[in-house]
């Protein structure tokens, strides 16, 4: 974590109906109650329609913009492998990658017009090395018998880059805004998704 | 101290449309219309779900919600209508004149732009509105603003007798941010009418006369007001370069350059002149930052005063961010950060009917028709994207019946069996009645179809009159709209389930070769997101039979999610050679059978999930 005075970026993308939303959700009722100001933004309209998703969310002793500037995120939380590519140069050089591992095909490419781009985990690696985490969010929600839970796994798994925040203020925040019948599946979710990196 | 670490009043992360409804709440607003429109549509679903000391209502559209909140500012209550930029022009003209009836309980209306058309058919700039209308206008930048502007626009509306607009735009109304909460103080104004008051509110051409002088009178008062207006906020720092700017483009520039002075509007109409003045006397250069229109720039310039930069170096169109405003304002000292990938060069991922939507089954019996559509705003909308591309023309809600009807005219006969126009349920509820209403009184042949999905399906699943359900959910009349089309004088009235496809093109031929007005109503056809009236679909989810399917590429000519062209040379078990085949993602089909009708080799057979 930032010292005071410093804010923040981080850049979440991913496909209408992966549940992007919720999960900066959750990042935002976090480190609001951690004492941060928070600002986040986000394109609604047509995202249901399965179109990209990104979500800006940042955080510092105070924030003023809601988006982050070109090129300056420290994180990137991207939850398919084709919207984790289209924001690379958002990225600053020396800024952290989560990636989830699925791939979901855009219309181009369903109708055969286009390629679904390759070793998208490779080409992040060739240019953030170590700063670059994979995780199955899919395989872990199946396994917890959800795979809705998907996006609450990725946080699981992004928590661990804020270490002076603890275990039960990110359940505290999961418990604030889900409604109670979903609370056991998305605590075990972030619970398996904090192990996994 | 960190904004959230005092406990001592309670603080919530809210987006900035949640934010708006917070404040009419603790403001004591007693009523609250709107038509759902991006980005403003959360605005009343906050209300009617959080709030039930305020009466809420989906109206049928924006001109209504404005007329209902009038009519209970009237009768002394505080009240709003909350809309988009587009919804401003349908509700533009009671607003016209509301500016010269004013007011009794305060009056709010909430106009929500959409720089960049992230979701719109247009890219217009509120604040035109507000001069034009000679009323005052407020622009938040965040969700605190939100809620703090609200409140004061009630106080304001009624302190000056007008309406006050509250203007927003996509990234302050969906953008989330801490909110100190605080209660609801009831309005001391008595709800009641008085037919002593019939001269104010009676805009006959001797009244007017005497409202328009007041109307004068008001925006005076009104600039001395801005002078002091709490939310007018001068930063003095460098005074090298002093920024005039509001909204969220202060947030922007703010981030970018700190160390310049600011004059930051939270009222952009009427302008602060003696502040504005004092500004430039503390500042040696000014910088107008706006997004869209130079609406500033172009009064201040007409003050007489000098800009040292603003719409020749900021975009006048789409919206800005800290990077546009950076560039636009370093020029060439500004360093493009490292491109790694060519990511314009990626595929791209439009939006698309959902997988089962009843939308995609009818534009591909149009297409198959080959007729020329007249569209209009909504889900539908999405079908003039390749691969169906049976969308001809969107202007606005309502908009293809009139045209359609008005192609007909002067094709004549020629016109016959080619051109239709197509609606939603809500859209068609919205402004789509009174042209059908025309085209019945002028005797048109023109055929209008109804794609009733049960709701209003791409701002999110609003209510609205012909689904029985109000917007708190309690059941409700629901229009019958072949029952509508009837009373109207509509010759011909069918009813088609998309669904089939074969029997949709051919009731739809026959009625566009008809010589006659012709509505027909798309039935059991309910919205696939909606669980409430979720349609049965025989199976569950289909799969394709690798024997059989022959890789012509038929189905991709729907564009349905789920299914996609894999190469792959092979033969099917018949001996016919493909380059390929299709496959289908069984966990994102629905089983809405489609594409088995358009399967010529039956090469597409039910599964199980």
């Amino acid at each position: 974590m930032k010292e005071n005075g410093k804010v923040t970026n981080i850049f979440l993308s991913g496909v209408g109906g992966q549940g992007t939303i919720l999960a900066s959700n959750i990042l935002a009722e976090v480190f609001l109650k951690a004492g941060y100001d928070v600002k986040k933004s986000e394109i609604h309209g047509m995202a249901q329609r399965g179109g990209d998703v990104t979500t800006h969310f940042r955080f510092g002793k105070k924030v003023y913009s809601p988006l982050i500037k070109y090129g300056d995120a420290d994180f990137l939380l991207s939850f398919e492998l084709l919207e984790a590519l289209r924001y690379i140069n958002w990225v600053k050089p020396d800024g952290k990658v989560v990636l989830n591992r699925q791939k979901i095909y855009p219309p181009s490419v369903n109708l055969g017009l286009a390629k679904y781009p390759e070793n998208v985990e490779e080409t992040f690696k060739k240019f953030f090395k170590d700063n670059v985490y994979v995780v199955d969010g899919q395989e872990i929600a199946r396994k917890i018998g959800n795979i809705q839970a998907a996006n609450v796994v990725l946080i699981g798994a992004f928590s661990n880059f804020f270490p002076k925040i603890k275990e039960s203020q990110w359940v505290d925040a999961i418990k604030t805004l889900m409604p109670q019948k979903l609370h056991d599946l998305n605590i075990k979710a972030f619970q398996e998704g904090r192990k996994a990196l | 101290m960190p904004i959230g670490g005092n406990m001592k009043k309670e603080i919530k992360v809210m987006q900035g449309n949640s934010a708006i409804a917070r404040g009419a709440w603790e403001a004591g607003v007693r009523l609250a219309a709107a038509y759902p429109g991006t980005p403003s549509s959360e605005i009343l679903k906050e209300i009617a779900d959080n709030y039930p000391e305020i009466y809420a209502e989906w109206a049928p559209n924006e001109k209504v919600a404005v007329e209902v909140a009038s009519g209970a500012s009237i009768a002394g209550a505080r009240a709003m209508a909350s809309m988009k930029h587009v919804g401003m022009n349908v509700a533009s003209d009671p607003v016209m004149t509301l500016s010269y009836t004013g007011v009794k309980g305060g009056l709010l209306i909430v106009v929500a732009d959409d720089p960049n058309v992230h979701s719109s058919q247009n890219e217009q700039d509120s604040r035109n509105w507000a001069r034009f209308g000679k009323m005052p206008m407020l622009e938040p930048s965040d969700a605190q603003e939100c809620k703090d502007f609200t409140k004061i626009a009630f106080e304001m509306s009624e302190e000056f007798d007008t309406p006050v607009f509250l203007r927003t735009e996509t990234r302050v109304g969906h953008s989330d941010s801490p909110v100190v909460l605080e209660n609801r103080v009831e309005s001391k104004i008595p709800t009641k009418v008085d037919q002593k008051e019939a001269q104010k509110y009676t805009m006959v051409p001797i009244n007017v006369r005497v409202r328009r002088k007041v109307v004068e009178e008001r925006m005076k008062r009104l600039e001395a007001y801005a002078d002091e207006f709490k939310f007018n906020k001068m930063e003095i720092n460098d005074t090298r370069i002093g920024v005039i700017t509001s909204g969220v483009s202060y947030l922007y520039t703010k981030d970018v350059f700190p160390e310049y002075s600011y004059l930051k509007l939270g009222m952009v109409w009427p302008l602060p002149k003696k502040m504005i003045d004092e500004f430039y006397k503390k500042v040696k250069k000014v910088i107008i930052v706006e997004e869209l229109d130079p609406f500033l720039e172009t009064e201040i310039k007409a003050m007489g005063y000098k800009v040292f930069h603003g719409k020749d170096v900021i975009p006048n169109m789409y919206e800005l961010s800290p990077e546009i405003i950076e560039k636009a304002l370093k020029g060439k000292k500004y360093k493009e950060p490292e491109i790694r990938v060519k990511t314009d060069e990626l595929p791209r991922r439009p939006p698309n009917l959902c997988a089962g939507c009843s939308h995609r089954p009818l534009f591909y019996a149009l297409k198959k028709l080959g007729a020329f559509v007249f569209g209009d705003i909504g889900c539908y909308t999405l079908a003039t994207a390749p691969p169906l591309q049976a969308i001809h023309t969107t202007v606005c809600m309502g908009a293809g019946i009139g045209e359609a009807h008005g192609a007909m005219k002067v094709m004549g006969n020629e016109g016959l069996g080619k051109v239709c126009a197509v609606i939603g349920d809500s859209t068609f509820l919205h402004s789509g009645v009174t042209p059908l209403m025309d085209i019945a009184y002028n005797k048109g042949n023109s055929t209008t179809i109804i794609l009733d999905n049960r709701i209003t399906g791409m701002t999110g699943h609003q209510e609205h009159p012909g689904t029985g359900f109000t917007v708190r959910q309690e059941p409700t009349y629901a229009v019958d709209y072949a029952e509508l089309g009837k009373t109207l004088g509509i010759q011909s009235i069918r009813k088609i389930d998309p669904y089939n496809i074969k029997e949709s093109m051919e009731v739809i031929k026959e009625e566009m070769e008809k010589d006659c007005s012709s509505l027909i109503v798309c039935t059991n056809s309910p919205c696939i997101m909606l669980r409430r009236e979720k349609r049965k679909f025989e199976h569950p989810t289909y799969t394709i039979d690798e024997e059989k399917c022959r890789g012509c590429k038929a189905c991709l000519e729907i564009g349905c999610p789920p299914i996609t062209w894999i190469e792959k040379e092979g033969t099917t078990k018949d001996g016919h050679k493909r380059k390929g085949m299709v496959s289908i993602n069984k966990d994102t089909c629905v089983g809405c059978g489609v594409c088995v009708q358009i399967c010529k080799f039956d090469a597409i057979v039910p599964a199980v999930k």
